[in-house]
């Protein structure tokens, strides 16, 4: 603490960016040390959602604490949600029918463009473009209605169950799916219209941020932070899960190392999910939606660790159980922190106006951070 | 060369901001593309899907009779503690003593919608309601009783 | 045919009848005054649910719709919560220069208002050096931004205003040189022989593309003068919250609102002005019935006309563009907008002396 108020000159305008403001997405605390516009340090202070979910988990059953991963990553629940029963099925060494599969990644890629069409309106409005986040909106709330349709709510759906899912699709799930489709082909040049291909936002994007290949890995950033890098960090592709395998989608890889290239690449991946749910969309096998699970879960004595691509990079449960009907210790590895530590990194040097470009091009979510 | 470059620099730039400009004045003058809901106007014709999640209820026929049985597998499987079920024991016509629910207090203030009681119950008592109007004035109307007064068992469920 | 210049004219001799030459001038002058708040107040009203409206329609939104008829009282209702809300002045504040800045900016954008021509002989002040005169008027208003960032004791204000202070001066110059691009085409720095000089077409039409692109450097330079989006650094809402006005509330926060949408008034009806034609008809060449069915349209229609649509392709900037960082801003005004406006002058002033206009 006393070396940190050294680093800090006499001169220099401290400002708090946060926990009130405008463009941390949240309850986000920076301290900031300024040099006139120029940026000397960021200093992100955490804690302020913190909800002790991981403490909470261990007094939940393996049903029960699925549910409070929805509200950490509130915008990938479903993904979230997908690898805490991933991390069960693995203890009980449970086999899911097929159907609840295809189901899940159906689920999960639209999660997926839910939350990258989210990531883009909100990008554009931290860079003062106010528009596109209403232009956004339009197509989330297509998914969010299809969501509401199947699983019963919008936002924190809870759909996942150990075995399975919890309900089956609805009849019109498949139409409105492909309805979709359609709406969002024709509706994603105008994404590039509006944004990609302005100069203002080229500017204010391309150099800005630089994390090297070096230092996206040391930081342990993952996801499109990473991919943005050149590091291939795509879990679907490495450390495959359900039937990834089986798909045929590419890793989006950029090697501009900006924010440019961070945005190129969800903007790619919104594509490759779209591909992958089109592959799948008309070829949902017919069975069960749930394997058959004992009403009380209990794990076996040992250590389980699953991970899954969340919209925003790794997301990962790790569970030690003591053979009881709730986890002796759980810990989550949320994306959001490790891309969130190399912010200090990327803003050096740089303006105060390109530190939201920065912050939004890591597209962090400040509960996922927090927990 | 270094001021065609310039030119076309400028060019460039001036276009990609008309295309950007093009696309906002389209949805200007494109009313139809509109897409706001009117809420409280539209209530009327609003139309929730069936599985959308609002609160818990308990269904009960015109006998007044539910299908409750008591047995507490809704207030295990909440992660909340939402739903306290406060069982009584009946007399049976037979003269045996059998469990039965006398209420099942269900706060909604505390219950995020998981739908894991739901899914727990065994005789499908309760279910998930589709209104979503919840805001009272007093925190207390949202602690309710799910069964109905005077309300007993349906026939048959075990 | 009803004009405002009939009216003035009666209202004008029946004082000069009445009373004695001083008396009457005394009184014209407070009825001017009284007409310019009057107007400055509904113009605040009509621009904000413009801009509303405007932006509401290219968000695929419908935009206030519940106070009033289609919503149109709306700002009304937010300006009557404004008044009744309280004035905080924050701790360590300076609070003479924090309660001044406000009434600063507001009459740095009333003073400008005065050699503009509403309508045909209708001008409150034709002086003859009027081009100047708004160029050096509109200028203040960055004092007053300085001086509300400063008062307010709040990092982020100071950042807007030396943002702001920075971005107004070097725009300055882009808009000064393209305003001058008109000057020299006319021959004379009074706006009313400017507007007489656009009696047989409009300066945009008559003078080539060099005056078009005087005409487009003019709007950019007078949208970052007016703080507006993609310029909008000194507010610039995700990185510094609300800027200068972070600290305000209430009444004071209300000036400046007011100021900025008059200032975007009062330079749409300069561009007008200048480039426009001010309240003259659309003119074309020799078509006689043409030219007799525009002049049946009220001058004054023409001037608000032209005027609101510069207003509304600004809105249109604002809710298309993201904004700009400050050094691209700066690079913008002295790598292009300069340079070119430079070139610019010397192509029109080449043309002017040769003539090669219409």
């Amino acid at each position: 603490m006393l070396e940190e108020i050294r680093t800090t000159e006499q001169d220099d305008l401290v400002i708090n960016v946060g926990p009130q403001h405008p463009s941390t997405h949240g309850v986000l605390h920076l301290v900031i040390t300024l040099n006139g516009e120029t940026i000397k340090k960021v200093e992100p202070h955490l804690g302020y959602v913190h909800r002790s979910i991981e403490k909470m988990c261990e007094s939940l059953t393996y049903r029960q604490f699925i549910l409070t991963t929805s509200r950490m990553d509130y915008l990938s629940a479903h993904i979230n949600n997908h690898c805490c029963v991933l991390c069960v099925e693995k203890g009980l060494q449970l086999d899911v029918p097929p159907r609840a599969q295809v189901i899940r990644i159906l689920m999960d890629e639209l999660t997926r463009i839910a939350s990258h069409v989210l990531w883009w309106g909100a990008f554009a409005m931290d860079l003062g473009a106010i528009t596109p986040f209403f232009h956004a909106f339009r197509e989330r709330e297509v998914i969010n209605d299809i969501m509401e349709e199947t699983c019963g709510t919008r936002l924190t759906m809870n759909y996942m169950m150990p075995g399975g899912v919890m309900y089956d699709l609805h009849p019109n799930f498949q139409k409105r799916v492909h309805e979709f489709i359609k709406l969002f082909k024709s509706k994603l040049p105008e994404y590039h219209e509006l944004v990609t291909n302005n100069v203002i936002f080229q500017e204010r994007t391309k150099g800005v941020g630089m994390l090297s290949y070096e230092d996206a890995i040391s930081y342990g950033c993952s996801g499109p932070a990473a991919r943005g890098s050149g590091v291939s960090s795509d879990i679907r592709k490495l450390y495959p899960y359900e039937i990834y395998n089986q798909l045929q989608f590419e890793e989006c890889l950029e090697y501009g190392c900006d924010s440019f290239a961070r945005y190129q690449v969800r903007m790619n991946e919104m594509m490759q999910s779209l591909s992958i749910v089109e592959q799948l969309i008309d070829n949902i096998p017919e069975g069960d939606i749930q394997a058959k699970t004992k009403a009380v879960i209990k794990l076996p004595k040992g250590e389980f660790y699953s991970r899954v691509e969340s919209a925003r990079g790794e997301f990962g449960v790790y569970i030690v159980s003591e053979g009881g009907t709730t986890p002796y210790r759980i810990k989550f590895r949320s994306p959001g922190f490790s891309n969130l530590s190399a912010l200090d990194q990327m803003a050096r040097g740089q303006k105060i106006g390109d530190l939201v470009a920065m912050m939004g091009s890591l597209d962090l979510v400040i509960p996922d951070i927090d927990r | 060369m270094f001021l065609k470059d310039y030119c076309k620099e400028v060019l460039g730039a001036v276009q990609s901001l008309l295309t950007g400009m093009k696309r906002t004045g389209y949805y200007f003058t494109h009313h139809k593309e509109i897409i706001t809901q009117q809420y409280p106007d539209n209530k009327d014709t609003l139309v929730l899907p069936e599985r959308f999640r609002g609160e818990v209820i308990m269904p009960h026929n015109e006998m007044n009779e539910h299908r409750c049985t008591g047995c507490t597998a809704c207030e295990l499987a909440c992660p909340n503690g939402t739903i306290k079920v406060i069982t009584k024991f009946d007399i049976t016509p037979e003269g045996k003593k059998k469990k039965a629910v006398d209420k099942l207090v269900y706060h909604l203030e505390m219950c995020t919608l998981c739908n894991l009681c739901v899914s727990s119950c065994p005789s499908d008592a309760i279910k998930m309601e589709q209104t979503f109007e919840h805001s009272v004035y007093d925190r207390k109307l949202l602690t309710k009783v799910l069964n109905k007064p005077g309300s007993k068992i349906m026939e048959g469920i075990e | 045919m009803w004009s405002f210049s009939k009216i003035a004219g009666i209202i004008d001799n029946w004082l000069n009848q009445t009373f004695s030459p001083a008396i009457a001038l005394t009184i014209e002058m407070v009825l001017v005054g009284v007409l310019v708040i009057g107007l400055f107040a509904l113009l605040g009203l009509v621009l904000v649910i413009m801009e509303r409206k405007v932006s509401a329609y290219m968000q695929i939104r419908l935009g206030p719709n519940r106070v009033g008829p289609k919503g149109m009282l709306q700002s009304l209702a937010d300006t009557l919560k404004l008044m009744v809300k309280e004035g905080l002045t924050p701790k360590g504040a300076d609070k003479f220069l924090f309660n001044l800045a406000p009434f600063v900016a507001m009459i740095g954008a009333m003073l400008v208002m005065a050699p503009i021509a509403f309508a045909r002989n209708f001008q409150m002040w034709d002086l003859n050096i009027g081009v100047l005169y708004i160029t050096a008027i509109s200028s203040l208003s960055v004092i007053a931004i300085l001086i509300a960032g400063w008062a307010s004791n709040n990092k982020y204000s100071l950042l807007g205003a030396m943002r702001s202070g920075a971005q107004i001066v070097s725009y300055e110059l882009s808009a000064g040189l393209s305003i001058l691009a008109i000057v020299v085409l006319t021959g004379s720095l009074q706006l009313s022989d400017i507007i007489n000089a656009q009696a047989n077409g409009w300066w945009i039409f008559k003078g080539h593309i060099p005056v078009v692109v005087a005409f487009v450097i003019f709007l950019v330079t007078v949208t970052a003068e007016t703080n507006r989006a993609p310029f909008d650094l000194a507010e610039a809402e995700s990185e510094l919250t609300a800027g200068f006005h972070t600290e305000y509330s209430g009444m004071k926060f209300a000036l400046f609102f007011l100021a900025e949408y008059i200032n975007v008034f009062i330079v749409c009806a300069i561009g007008a002005t200048l480039f426009l034609g001010g309240w003259m008809p659309l003119h074309i060449g020799s078509w006689q019935g043409f030219n007799h069915v525009m002049d049946y349209i009220p001058s004054s229609l023409w001037f608000f006309g032209k005027t609101f649509f510069l207003i509304f392709v600004i809105m249109w900037f604002r809710w298309t563009f993201p904004r700009l960082r400050i050094d691209q801003l700066l690079n913008l005004e002295w790598k292009y907008l300069l340079p070119i406006s430079m070139f610019n002058l010397l192509l029109i002033t080449i043309m002017a002396i040769m003539g090669w206009h219409f």
